[in-house]
């Protein structure tokens, strides 16, 4: 049987809007993939009441991590969380990015939106594992919402970021980053996390490009396992229209099966 | 070991804790996470005849210990749920109830005769109380008489017992709840969500597309639990309550005030093994107490 796990928050960094939580959790560091997902109750009380849905961030060790915004109530309160406090966790959880099949050599393209950047470490040590050549868009609103640079750096993984302010980087958007690129590094994938206005804009390059994109999509979910029936978006597959949950059909989803609601067309 | 069994009359639970429609699916969604054996029963998310999409997104929204969700009841329609799910929750030793939805009465009779000549059910839940269906929240258990009419037609379709799903938004619960009982339910269930919503100030839209959903969890236990209470002093039929319970304690709340049995809803969203574990809590409850038969604590406030 599949259990919530108890587990201690083992290290804490904050900057100054965005948290980076560790987790001791062998077992789901052992089976975990990147794009997969946990639920984490913010207390043990009724407030807030419904776990979140949060994407794995790395997988070290027995170590999980996970990479979020303070935003609401939920991850504000998640926030205040210290080292040696103990987090009940349900996962992993979802479907990952799709990592079947030869990867050497294959030119990989990771763009993170803000909090967006969250599964992309994840995938990228899995794609350079793999021998691919990856490089990631990372982009935010001013330097402060580009708190992992230095990390994907750390690792030897090539970063490309922007800003709105240009405080650092390209001045603009991300996309606009990435697209101003695509013509001397043409990416055979793209994965992609961020908010849905960038997502959208992101499927519609790859669809003119005709390069495959997946994308881990964001949604508001009650319980993360396919009961309350309320992350629903709208997508098409094997032929169907309609609302499929995201928690089971993704959180990643290729970006050809995905409907955008009409404020992103 | 305590004797956790429950005779409702018409039908008998190894345990009063019975998971609660819409927050439990198909049933199928909860065997990752526990032994379905060991629950009293659970109820299926609400069929219509036909599939149905639901509500556009935004469906949930959190508010303060509380759930608000418009879902609207999107589902795969009882033709496949009879082919595709049911064959596998039939040899499940549990109770087996399916929670019935119509958009006008005949809906709901068809729905009862295409499940009349399927095996392993227990019981019907005659949802008469969804919120989210249409637009401005209006439903037949809001109005004794329409209650009256429906409980009857399925009644005299159905081969097995009944249990009505009454709603929390009226102004006296137990004269809707009279009302079934005189129309020939077996059993009412009590509370649905009541009719709620949210704002968000910032762009002073509503936080829900259907801007209208049902407000569940533990913000409406005390609410839920004075209802039930009203109904069971009432009723001579079993009453079944529901309403934010999470925990053994919160169970037993409902059992003292007359309910014969409780469904867990929102709870399962939060922990997967809600369920399993108020049992065990009401079996702990029981011996710490040395009460040898939960039953007798049935409706006996002090």
């Amino acid at each position: 049987m599949k259990k919530a796990n108890q587990v201690i928050i083992t290290d804490r960094k904050m900057w100054k809007d965005y948290v980076l939580l560790s987790l001791k959790s062998p077992q789901i560091a052992s089976k975990a993939l990147p794009g997969q997902f946990i639920m984490i109750r913010i207390t043990p009380y009724s407030y807030p009441l419904l776990r979140r849905p949060f994407s794995i961030h790395a997988v070290e060790g027995e170590d999980i991590a996970i990479f979020f915004q303070k935003s609401g109530i939920g991850t504000n309160i998640l926030g205040m969380r210290k080292k040696g406090e103990i987090l009940d966790i349900l996962g992993p959880l979802g479907n990952g990015f799709g990592l079947k099949g030869d990867f050497s050599h294959k030119k990989t393209v990771l763009i993170g939106g803000g909090r967006g950047i969250a599964p992309l470490f994840f995938l990228a040590n899995s794609l350079a594992d793999r021998k691919a050549e990856v490089r990631t868009f990372y982009g935010g609103k001013t330097a402060h919402d580009l708190p992992l640079k230095e990390k994907f750096e750390a690792y030897g993984l090539k970063v490309f970021c922007s800003t709105e302010d240009g405080s650092i980087g390209y001045k603009g958007l991300i996309t606009d980053y990435f697209n101003s690129e695509i013509r001397q590094f043409r990416p055979d994938r793209i994965f992609a996390c961020g908010p849905d206005a960038m997502l959208k804009t992101i499927a519609d390059i790859a669809a003119k490009e005709n390069i495959p994109a997946e994308l881990s999509l964001e949604s508001i979910m009650g319980c993360g396992i396919g009961a309350c029936w309320g992350c629903v978006k709208h997508l098409k597959k094997d032929g169907l229209t309609g609302l499929f949950r995201i928690c089971q059909e993704g959180p990643v989803i290729p970006a050809d099966q995905i409907i955008w609601a009409e404020k992103h067309k | 070991m305590t004797d956790l069994s429950i005779d409702l009359g018409f039908m008998k639970l190894k345990n009063p804790v019975i998971a609660a429609s819409g927050t439990f699916g198909y049933g199928i969604e909860f065997t990752p996470f526990i032994d379905l054996n060991h629950l009293g029963g659970f109820v299926v998310k609400g069929l219509y005849y036909s599939p149905r999409e639901g509500n556009p997104p935004p469906r949930l929204v959190e508010t303060s210990s509380g759930l608000i969700n418009a879902i609207g009841l999107q589902g795969i329609g009882v033709k496949r749920f009879s082919e595709e799910i049911l064959p596998r929750l039939i040899n499940y030793d549990t109770s087996i109830i399916i929670n019935v939805c119509g958009e006008h009465e005949d809906e709901y009779a068809a729905v009862v005769d295409l499940l009349n000549q399927q095996p392993g059910i227990a019981a019907y839940e005659l949802n008469i109380s969804c919120p989210n269906v249409k637009k401005d929240g209006k439903c037949p258990a809001l109005d004794p008489e329409t209650t009256y009419s429906v409980v009857k037609l399925v009644k005299k379709s159905s081969t097995r017992p009944i249990i009505t799903k009454l709603s929390p938004n009226v102004t006296d619960i137990a004269e809707i709840a009279f009302s079934a009982q005189e129309a020939g339910t077996d059993a009412v269930s009590l509370v649905n969500t009541f009719l709620a919503m949210a704002i968000d100030p910032n762009t002073r839209k509503p936080r829900l597309a259907n801007i209208l959903g049902g407000l569940s969890g533990p913000a409406i236990k005390p609410i839920a639990l004075r209802m039930v209470y009203q109904a069971a002093c009432r009723l001579k039929i079993p009453v079944i309550g529901i309403g934010g319970i999470c925990t053994g304690r919160d169970a037993l709340e409902f059992l003292i005030a007359g309910a014969r049995a409780v469904e867990i809803g929102t709870a399962n969203f939060i922990d997967p093994e809600a369920t399993v574990k108020i049992i065990d809590e009401l079996d702990n409850f029981c011996r710490e107490r040395k009460i040898g038969k939960l039953e007798t604590i049935i409706g006996t406030m002090k």
